[in-house]
């Protein structure tokens, strides 16, 4: 039998699309946000929704503060005849290991996973204290940056980081994001600038903190024949696992991530050189946190996408970090790749996803 | 009585309230933008999906069948039938409109999608499914992007619709 988080049946990441990330869109409803990005997922392998079988997705209500938008945006996929079909209530990182699972079973050959977010509809700051605890923390109304910056100072008082290393790691995603044309924020400033942003919540200065981001985006996934079929150089799902720790904030070190260490030890990040990693850290620090825990060396490149301080769509922010890690290998770019996603305040929730190349 | 459950001789607590209010912006999207702005003008607007042909009212952009954009505007009729319908005797906070009142499907001609409306200008007791219905809208000074534009539906007097024609839509 083989170990928890290792592959049994080789799945590949035959697709990926994501829509053009912006700070808000105006023009269209979640189903027009999702139609193009779909539509484009297919085409690049010139399949369409009658080869998929499973249909996974990652969304939020809370975003839009309607009900079952998860339901509607099916409408984007067009779903008939009647297929097997399921969603998850957090980032589309999840929604793909769920359909990855499916796959390892063998029951299916091939699965749509996509995610969407309108960050922008209401004050994401406060529609994320909705995650917290609802007994103890949430009445407090603690908002997402304030707790972030929590961690932040913890990090700076165990000696592990500065607001220096911040600033590096911001400056360093968004001149990357310079050639990421899908990319919301991007610019070229050294770190001495950086340092003279003001602070939103000390000691997080407004470079430190992600861009709010309407975005969306989907993979196919492919096992078997199809995967050989649909593309020339298959992009394998190597190790998947996720874990994640108590809701209880105070309950932990927020220096530090075990469920990243736990995810990256089951899905054997260790078992190779790793050439790439796209780690989903909303926030600057978070990045020294996850590249601790996932035990990356100097030499891995880390998001060259510019990551999510360069866009940071809400629920699709951690499936498009499995996106570009694929488009590293499939340009031929990296061997081996680690992407990461997260979920839930300060880390609490992580998952990783090692990713080679044929 | 010694008791270490109670907080100052209070009791246990038994409830907390956690008041909650978000604000959201609502972006209906070009689809429903074109059904809204109808309303505007006391039309109701649907698009036609260009593979299978059927009008969705309101369309949100897709045909949810076929899974392609809908881009061409229908007007569809200002009258319809009633495919199904309730009759609401139960009280219930904020409730605006005097019960027992008429909730209905209504099909409009030309859509291939029913959506929900209040039926007034007749008993009760003399509701059925079949029956046709016309839009009452409210004046034209009063008209605005939303469903508040129609008043209400009424019997048009037409003889009831055929089973066969509505059948699909239950």
């Amino acid at each position: 039998m083989s170990p928890a988080g290792r592959t049994v049946r080789p799945v590949s990441i035959a697709s990926f699309a994501q829509m053009q990330n912006v700070r808000r869109d105006d023009e269209h409803n979640e189903v027009e946000m999702l139609m193009p990005v779909v539509a484009e997922v297919f085409g690049t392998i010139g399949i369409t929704k009658d080869d998929v079988d499973f249909i996974c997705s990652g969304s939020t209500d809370y975003l839009i503060g309607g009900p079952f938008s998860f339901v509607m945006a099916l409408d984007a996929v067009g779903v008939w005849p009647p297929r097997a079909e399921s969603h998850v209530e957090m980032d589309g990182a999840w929604a793909l290991y769920e359909a990855w699972t499916l796959l390892q079973e063998g029951e299916v050959d091939a699965a749509l996973v996509y995610s969407f977010g309108r960050s922008s509809l209401g004050d994401l700051r406060e529609i994320l204290t909705l995650q917290l605890d609802p007994y103890y923390l949430a009445p407090l109304w603690p908002d997402t940056v304030s707790l972030a910056a929590l961690q932040a100072r913890a990090l700076i008082d165990s000696g592990k980081s500065s607001e220096a290393e911040f600033a590096a790691i911001a400056a360093r995603s968004r001149k990357d994001a310079l050639a990421n044309p899908k990319a919301q924020v991007a610019g070229d400033r050294s770190v001495d600038e950086l340092l003279r942003d003001e602070y939103v919540v000390s000691p997080l200065r407004r470079h430190a903190l992600p861009p709010i981001t309407d975005g969306a985006a989907a993979v196919v996934l492919a096992a078997g024949d199809k995967a050989r079929q649909w593309s020339d150089k298959p992009v394998w799902i190597t190790g998947f696992d996720h874990r994640m720790e108590t809701h209880s904030l105070g309950a932990r070190d927020l220096t530090s991530s075990p469920s990243t260490a736990k995810a990256a030890e089951v899905a054997g990040v260790h078992d190779g050189p790793v050439d790439v990693a796209e780690i989903h850290a909303p926030y600057a620090h978070q990045e020294v946190i996850v590249r601790e825990a996932l035990g990356l060396d100097d030499s891995v490149r880390i998001n060259p996408s510019g990551g999510p301080l360069a866009a940071n769509p809400m629920m699709s922010a951690g499936l498009i970090r499995i996106g570009e890690a694929a488009e590293r290998i499939r340009s031929g770019q990296a061997g081996r790749a680690v992407a990461h996603a997260t979920s839930g305040p300060c880390l609490q929730q992580n998952l990783v996803c090692v990713l080679e190349g044929a | 009585m010694a008791d270490d459950s109670t907080i100052e001789g209070r009791g246990p607590v038994t409830t907390l309230a956690t008041p909650i209010r978000l604000d959201f912006d609502f972006t209906p999207g070009i689809a429903q933008s074109v059904f809204l702005r109808g309303l505007a003008r006391g039309r109701f607007m649907g698009q036609r999906c260009p593979k299978c042909g059927k009008v969705y009212v309101p369309s949100r952009g897709s045909c949810p069948t076929d899974g392609v954009p809908t881009t061409e505007d229908v007007e569809l009729a200002n009258v319809g039938t009633v495919t199904t319908y309730c009759v609401v005797n139960v009280p219930f906070a904020g409730q605006s409109i005097e019960i027992p009142y008429i909730c209905a499907q209504v099909l409009l001609d030309g859509a291939n999608l029913s959506f929900m409306g209040l039926i007034q200008e007749i008993p009760t007791d003399e509701i059925r499914m079949g029956m046709r219905v016309e839009a009452v809208w409210v004046d034209e000074a009063d008209l605005t992007p939303s469903l508040a534009s129609v008043k209400y539906f009424r019997p048009s007097g037409e003889p009831d619709a055929d089973y066969e024609s509505y059948k699909e839509y239950l």
